[in-house]
């Protein structure tokens, strides 16, 4: 299908494929979309060093330049500018540029840059509410617009949610959730743009319209049909929205700059109409290493250039912007966006998928400056090229704003071309999607069972009565059992509270583009989450190894723990503890699976926080472990701040227990080391580090965040930020500007593990 | 893990079966298990630690490891066990284990069980050790080790004495019986303001090192106050209570000086 375009909708200075797929390998790929089959194909593995890399042009730095400039006045004031007239679509807005004669790749979500639009489709309050934050007026006729005659998808779920959900959320046992905001994590393939060209995708749109127009008229049949006019209708709108700034994607790219082009003008369809929580860019480099590659051989494109074209638009992903509010801030701080682009790993077939566009996509760290996004992150396995898994430690070890997933547990679950959407969540491009769904306080939880269900801070009963735990000291296996049947309400209500969110979202802010860059048939997951894992874990092994004795306020409640003797804590390879945290991720696992899902998503969870981790630790009592009301948990599935006193690679071989399979939405560790402790020379530390990552991999640890930083320097980037503007570092998934964040995430930043050795 | 009864259970028979056992090197006395990565030899390191000690250093980060009395004891199965549990994941980051202590050589029939033990898994092999008691490391014990990681101390007799309370010259013998065997070696000195940091004592330091084509490297480690609290539960008295730690022009300059030894230095 995709050869045989309709002729009377192709564009007419559109290239025939005969000519944009000139050189390339035949195979299944011409045939119907496969992007995968056209990489393997194609591409042209690459196992030398980072020496061929060329530096950033001086056209790049001028672009980077004009940009770094208007930087601090958004820092000052938290926004740069906003649109408040014109709700972001895909064709709403006129093109805009940076510097246009020195731009090479082109394209922004409004008019100008660092401009950001209105998406209400997720909810109106979070817009009215970001606006009154920043100063802005509300413009009347909107406002109406999305009050009056819209309904938006926050509205949908709350006609739809019962109140023991309102009443778990309000109380912060189950937090985070996207029912007033977009709820990103779905990866649009917008390779297939550059590949095929719009007309062979909606073609192929067209043949998917014909199936559903034979199959019965049921309810799915029915929304199905409706999804599909909207794909094809977005499809129609990108290809004017690139009319707009002079390109006519009817037809396959040519090159690669148009490749990068095509598809950097699918993802901005995607980020101008919808403000997901994680809009991420998909596995891009290699696809575009096969352009790369023809246009060298072709004598048309020189290294310089091939950077160049990959630079610049690196600097439109660095500048992806959406309109969001204080609150959802201390969720997710310091102005995310997760345009996560995965790079390197291995193919079903065993050869390394690294090419030199791989390298160039984080040589981008040194041309430009280290930065948080895209948020770049590399899919590791012990056999990808040395040259390749020691460039990727020194650019660790340089900036800190890489991530590392396995690429063998990954491919186990989804395929050779998969790609993390945020932080930790795999799929297989263009054929898996999320319903993203937050997370679920374990911590907190621990605490309901203690108290028969009532709430340890409001004393408000919140879970079903049960009866609380009596007596003076806490008996493990007591304890357990009620810990274990207050899981099973809040999974319930939980997955309940999902099923709201996924059909209401479906319905008034549905992803059209990026669903449109997806095949017709996709596996859903349903996306459950866990916060609080090392807290309960820990505080559970002290109940069991140490004496724990509650203190109650005079109603009952018990509000305070006196724990005496020792412990073991979950972080140390330590398995009384470590089994502990393993048990819960299991149990909790089999209790959400317990529950049918909207679109019979498959259920997964995560055990990841992003920075929400201050946020739950604010509504969370006085736990059993001794960690006081308030203190912030520790992000991910890390172990607790300063408890991992056996080093990082202790602490990570911990982490690395925790099943996977069990898991299968991702499990994130994030581990600071101080350089020195790496190893003495530069050479030791890149081996070492590459030495730890394969080390780490091997015990089937699936995900880490590497800092290689001193703490004074995060102090003194503390007092003086504007020494600092481009001083990245991850926290849980992400990487983050550390000066854009609260001062109360810095804080919580300082106050984790540095391990002074590993 | 299995540990051999409580010493306090143990009969005087029992006391005897655990001193036959030490000897022949079924059990160890064990301080504890460490995974490092900067120091303790290539890649990730492993490192058992085991209890007890001849010298009395000054400077020392964890006199809690001096007594073999005051350690766990360990069967060296249960002891391979361990390592085997971290093999792949240590083959798989370039590392291996590193045996410490304590010193490892006052216990040397566990060490050479352990250096074998942990050979026949393929594992790359390190031995901490102050040399002073080289002459109770076999042949077949070195021929199992890949690495010596030899901390001298100090250069000259008189302050190595005044800093561990014994003499340099076993420790002298050692290095060359390694030089001999051609063995690798990286050798490791804590600068201790006012105490191991004279110039003739980093000078003999760097003498009798050059003095040796074996030694691949020489470790600057600054004293650091790490082990006071150690100190202070053990009710020992701690001379160095006011010793500042090294500032980095002083390491510079004992970096410098081993340098012009031509020693590599790190």
């Amino acid at each position: 299908m995709a050869i045989t375009t309709d002729k009377t909708t192709a564009g007419t200075s559109a290239e025939e494929p005969q000519v944009a797929w000139r050189g390339f390998a035949t195979g299944p790929w011409q045939d119907a979309i496969d992007v995968r089959d056209f990489i393997q194909r194609n591409y042209t593995a690459y196992d030398g060093d980072a020496a061929f890399l060329a530096p950033a042009t001086e056209r790049t730095t001028k672009v980077w330049t004009t940009l770094t400039e208007m930087f601090p006045q958004e820092r000052a004031n938290g926004v740069y500018d906003i649109d408040t007239h014109t709700p972001g679509t895909i064709t709403s807005h006129a093109p805009g540029y940076i510097s246009r004669d020195d731009e090479v790749i082109v394209g922004l979500q409004t008019d100008a840059p660092l401009k950001r639009a209105m998406i209400p489709n997720g909810g109106w309050r979070m817009v009215e509410g970001a606006l009154k934050t920043y100063g802005y007026e509300t413009d009347p006729e909107v406002a109406k617009i999305f009050t009056e005659y819209r309904k938006t998808h926050n509205q949908g779920v709350f006609d739809v949610y019962p109140p023991s959900v309102k009443a778990a959320r309000h109380s912060h046992i189950i937090t985070g959730l996207p029912d007033a905001y977009g709820r990103g994590r779905i990866i649009g393939d917008y390779r297939r743009v550059a590949l095929y060209g719009i007309d062979a995708l909606i073609a192929q749109k067209n043949v998917e319209r014909a199936e559903l127009m034979m199959e019965q008229p049921n309810e799915e049949t029915l929304r199905e049909r409706e999804e599909n006019a909207e794909q094809i209708r977005a499809l129609g709108e990108l290809k004017t929205m690139a009319a707009s700034y002079g390109y006519d994607i009817s037809g396959p790219a040519t090159n690669a700059r148009e490749a990068v082009q095509w598809l950097y003008f699918a993802y901005l369809a995607a980020v101008k109409e919808q403000n997901g929580a994680a809009m991420s860019l998909g596995r891009t480099s290699t696809f575009i290493d096969v352009y790369m590659e023809r246009d060298l051989a072709e004598g048309t494109l020189t290294e310089s250039q091939a950077q160049e074209i990959i630079d610049d638009f690196v600097i439109k992903l660095r500048i992806v912007r959406f309109l969001r509010t204080p609150e959802y801030d201390a969720l997710f701080s310091g102005d995310p966006t997760w345009v996560t682009e995965s790079i390197g790993g291995l193919g079903d077939d065993g050869r390394s998928l690294v090419t030199k566009s791989s390298f160039r996509y984080l040589n981008t760290l040194y041309n430009l400056g280290p930065a948080p996004e895209p948020n770049l992150t590399v899919l590791w396995s012990p056999a990808l090229p040395l040259g390749f898994k020691e460039f990727c430690a020194q650019v660790s070890i340089d900036t800190s704003a890489i991530q590392y997933e396995s690429d063998e547990l990954l491919r186990s679950q989804c395929g050779d071309d998969a790609a993390i959407a945020c932080c930790v969540s795999g799929m297989a491009v263009g054929k898996q999607m999320q319903f993203f769904g937050a997370r679920v306080n374990l911590a907190k939880a621990l605490l309901y069972a203690i108290n028969g269900g009532r709430d340890e801070m409001s004393g408000k009963q919140i879970a079903p009565a049960s009866t609380p735990v009596a007596g003076d000291v806490l008996d493990y296996a007591d304890v357990r059992a009620k810990y274990d049947v207050l899981l099973d309400w809040l999974a319930g209500t939980y997955v309940e509270a999902l099923n709201c969110i996924h059909w209401s979202h479906d319905k008034y802010a549905y992803e059209r583009i990026e669903m449109a860059l997806h095949d017709r048939v996709v596996l859903r997951t349903m996306a459950c989450g866990i916060a609080g894992l090392s807290v309960a874990a820990d505080s559970l092994a002290a109940i069991k190894y140490a004496t724990v004795r509650a203190v109650r306020d005079e109603s009952g409640l018990v509000v305070d723990y006196d724990v005496t003797g020792e412990f073991p804590t979950y972080g140390n390879d330590d398995d009384r503890a470590d089994d502990i945290a393993v048990e819960l991720v299991s149990a909790f696992m089999d209790k959400i699976r317990k529950h049918p899902t909207y679109r019979d998503a498959v259920h997964t969870q995560s055990v990841l926080t992003i920075t929400s981790n201050v946020v739950y630790g604010k509504h969370t009592g006085n736990t059993p472990d001794g960690r006081r009301t308030g203190e912030p948990f520790a992000p991910g599935a890390n172990p607790m701040n300063g408890r991992d006193t056996h080093g990082m690679v202790a602490s990570a071989l911990s982490v690395a227990k925790l099943p996977y399979e069990e898991a299968q939405d991702g499990i994130s560790l994030t581990a600071t080391v101080v350089p020195s402790g790496l190893g003495r020379t530069r050479e030791e530390q890149v081996t070492n580090l590459v030495g730890v990552l394969d080390g780490y991999n091997v015990a089937t640890g699936f995900h880490v965040n590497v800092n290689v930083l001193n703490r004074e320097t995060l102090e003194d980037a503390m007092e003086n930020p504007e020494k600092y503007p481009q001083l990245t570092i991850r926290v849980s998934g992400y990487a983050v500007n550390f000066v854009r964040l609260t001062r109360e995430q810095q804080l919580d930043v300082l106050s984790r593990t540095f391990h002074g050795a590993l | 893990m299995s540990v051999l009864g409580e010493r306090s259970a143990c009969c005087e028979d029992g006391r005897a079966t655990q001193m036959k056992a030490l000897h022949l090197g079924e059990i160890g006395s064990v301080h504890s298990w460490d995974r490092t990565t900067d120091a303790d030899g290539p890649g990730m390191r492993l490192v058992l630690r085991l209890s007890g000690c001849p010298l009395r250093c000054q400077y020392c980060s964890g006199p809690d490891a001096w007594l073999m009395r005051d350690g766990s004891m360990h069967t060296i199965d249960a002891t391979m066990a361990r390592i085997e549990r971290d093999a792949s994941v240590l083959l798989a980051s370039g590392g291996g284990l590193t045996i410490s202590g304590g010193e490892p050589l006052l216990q040397p029939a566990f060490t050479a069980a352990v250096l074998r033990g942990a050979k026949e898994i393929g594992l790359h092999t390190a031995l901490d050790t102050s040399g002073y008691l080289g002459r109770r490391a076999t042949d077949a014990m070195l021929d199992d080790t890949d690495l010596v990681l030899l901390d001298v101390k100090s250069g000259l007799p008189d302050i190595y004495h005044t800093v561990t309370g014994r003499d340099l010259a076993p420790t002298l013998e050692f290095a060359r019986r390694l030089a001999e065997r051609g063995m690798r070696v990286w050798a490791r000195f804590v600068v201790v303001p006012g105490l191991t940091d004279a110039w003739d004592n980093v000078a003999a330091v760097g003498e009798h090192l050059a003095a040796l084509e074996n030694v691949e490297r020489v470790e600057v480690l600054p004293f650091a106050q790490s082990g006071r609290e150690v100190w202070h539960s053990l009710g020992t008295e701690y001379r160095l209570e006011l010793t500042e730690e090294p500032d980095g022009g002083l390491l510079e300059r004992v970096r410098t000086q081993l340098r012009a030894s031509a020693l590599t230095v790190v």
